[in-house]
């Protein structure tokens, strides 16, 4: 049986199979596989006995629910326009640069991901960024190389 | 008009939350109705930005019979340029806990729900520390209300409270129609008060201080203290509070950089207020007599001269185009045509009167969208196109 499989069971398990627990098996997935495939909104509506369709609505609606396969580490940039004032360019081309890869692209050897997002709410510390869950603030092109290599160290 | 006030500052929210305890007994000790009229005494409005009066909305809630009622805290902060929510969330979430109890003790719920952006997943743990802790002591005394986190999922729509309901039901975040009314049919189609997590905050001095003390601060129409996030080109940006109905030419005074040329109040789906306006505009809700009053989410982002006001509208606009749930014609093709109009005429493909259609077409926006989402792209577009015009076309 397939891994993902028994990761939805006992997601359905965790937070109940009803139609309002959707979201928090969908995000379930998504932290641990880094996206959710076809296969994974399939099996979910299985779970849930609902339309695939429904739950592939509302997969596709989040923007954190990612349906391509991501790195380990996802980065999201601030884009949003304080961040962007205050120099979020020189950051995303320092991480480009670094990692030689483009905005929506995966480094070959899947550790990271690098997108952009909306205001992350840390517009008195602009620039800003996500790794993961894990917020970095007062970004500048070499903070943002010193906390990518404290990443690689960490891989 | 210049008006003669002055900045004056507030230190309620994030101080003096220990005594949680007592301020949860003492509320619990007093009758539903009491609470109310305290509450609707104090002229506390909604401090997400909508500046619904907060006594009004629990009180409809009480009013509908039902056997099951929600309290939701809405903690889906996106508009750009506001973090004060989580900051409370993180310095005093117990007064948010027990507001919440409260408002369940006053409407007659037994359940309440945190809506936590997914951005703000780091803080989790702390919060559900917070959360057992308060449930313990709930348990002890016999009080009956739990309270649950949900995560969102990074939708800036979710914020809007019917939108809310829906992600929390597993569905798209996309608004419903209004009536009905989340005080009759909000989560689960069952009557909800749902609040900003910085209105419980308010609702927390009011139970410990009484309604007056409240009162006391602020203007007509615009009572109390708000916290403020201020970013942008100012030497001290951070989190502030701020009594209500304060002249906007102050608090450039104390937060501008010497050299801001426009102040966009209320996030991107807020009003840019140009220099020439900063002594007759005040900052609160709707209903002052003297020049204009704008309310806001507390969001107070400042432009110095060095900014192109193209390129700030063409990241609202870009930001807005990305947000919009899609499902209203007016909002969804709406953003795209005005993003699209404002780099036409930029690039020279449109001539400048094409800008007078792009106004005319938030007016339609306005008017034909489904949600405040829609409806409020026209405040910062024809804040922004009509007083920096020129900015737009060279």
């Amino acid at each position: 049986m397939n891994p993902v499989s028994d990761l939805i069971k006992d997601l359905a398990d965790q937070h109940g199979r009803n139609r309002h627990n959707l979201l928090p098996i969908l995000q379930g997935v998504v932290e641990q596989e880094k996206y959710l495939s076809e296969y994974s909104m399939i099996e979910i509506a299985r779970e849930l006995d609902l339309p695939a369709s429904e739950v592939f609505g509302t997969a596709t609606f989040y923007s954190f629910l990612e349906h391509q396969k991501m790195g380990k580490y996802i980065i999201r940039i601030c884009k949003t326009i304080t961040c962007s004032m205050k120099g979020k360019n020189q950051v995303l081309l320092a991480i480009e640069d670094m990692l030689k890869i483009k905005v929506g692209e995966t480094t070959p050897d899947g550790n990271f991901s690098l997108l952009q997002t909306n205001c992350l709410g840390f517009c008195h510390k602009a620039p800003a960024m996500l790794v993961n869950h894990e917020v970095y603030t007062d970004l500048t092109p070499e903070k943002v190389n010193e906390i990518l290599n404290s990443y690689l160290k960490k891989k | 008009m210049a008006t003669s006030y002055q900045l004056k500052r507030a230190d309620f929210i994030f101080k003096n939350e220990n005594d949680w305890e007592e301020v949860l007994s003492k509320s619990f000790s007093r009758t539903p109705q009491e609470l109310i009229n305290e509450l609707i005494s104090s002229e506390l409005k909604g401090r997400g930005g909508a500046g619904f009066p907060t006594g009004l909305k629990w009180k409809l809630t009480a009013e509908v019979e039902a056997d099951t009622k929600y309290v939701i805290c809405n903690a889906d902060e996106g508009e750009p340029g506001t973090f004060k929510d989580r900051e409370i969330l993180s310095m005093v979430p117990f007064k948010v806990l027990t507001s919440m109890a409260v408002c369940g003790y006053v409407i007659g719920a037994k359940e309440g729900y945190i809506y936590l952006r997914g951005e703000y997943f780091f803080l989790l743990p702390e919060l559900n520390k917070a959360i057992s802790e308060f449930e313990y002591y709930c348990k002890e005394t016999n009080i009956d209300f739990t309270i649950r986190i949900f995560m969102g999922s990074g939708a800036y729509i979710c914020g809007e409270e019917t939108a809310l309901f829906e992600s929390m039901e597993g569905k798209r975040g996309e608004p419903r129609n209004k009536p009905p009314f989340p005080s009759n049919s909000g989560y689960m189609g069952k009557p909800t008060v749902i609040n900003n997590v910085e209105t419980l905050a308010h609702t927390y001095t009011i139970f410990k201080y009484g309604a007056k003390r409240f009162y006391d601060l602020g203007v007509q129409y615009s009572r109390g203290s708000k916290l403020f996030s201020v970013s942008g080109d100012t030497p001290k940006p951070g989190i502030y509070e701020l009594e209500l109905g304060m002249s906007l030419a102050d608090f450039v005074e104390e937060f501008g950089d010497g050299d801001t040329k426009a102040v966009q109040v209320g996030g991107a789906s807020g009003f840019l207020v140009p220099r020439k306006r900063f002594s007759e505009t005040a900052i609160g809700f709707q209903g002052k007599l003297i020049g204009i009053s704008l309310p806001t989410g507390g969001s107070m982002m400042l432009f110095n001269s060095s900014r192109s006001m193209f390129n700030v509208l063409d990241n609202y606009l870009e930001f807005f185009r990305e947000e919009s749930c899609g499902q209203c014609t007016p909002c969804r093709v709406g953003c795209q045509q005005l993003l699209k109009g404002i780099k036409a005429v930029k690039r020279g493909e449109k001539n400048a009167r094409y800008l007078d259609k792009l106004l005319r077409l938030t007016e339609t926006m306005k008017l034909t969208a489904k949600c405040g989402l829609g409806q409020s792209v026209a405040n910062s577009f024809s804040s922004i196109v009509e007083n920096f015009r020129e900015e737009m076309i060279y």
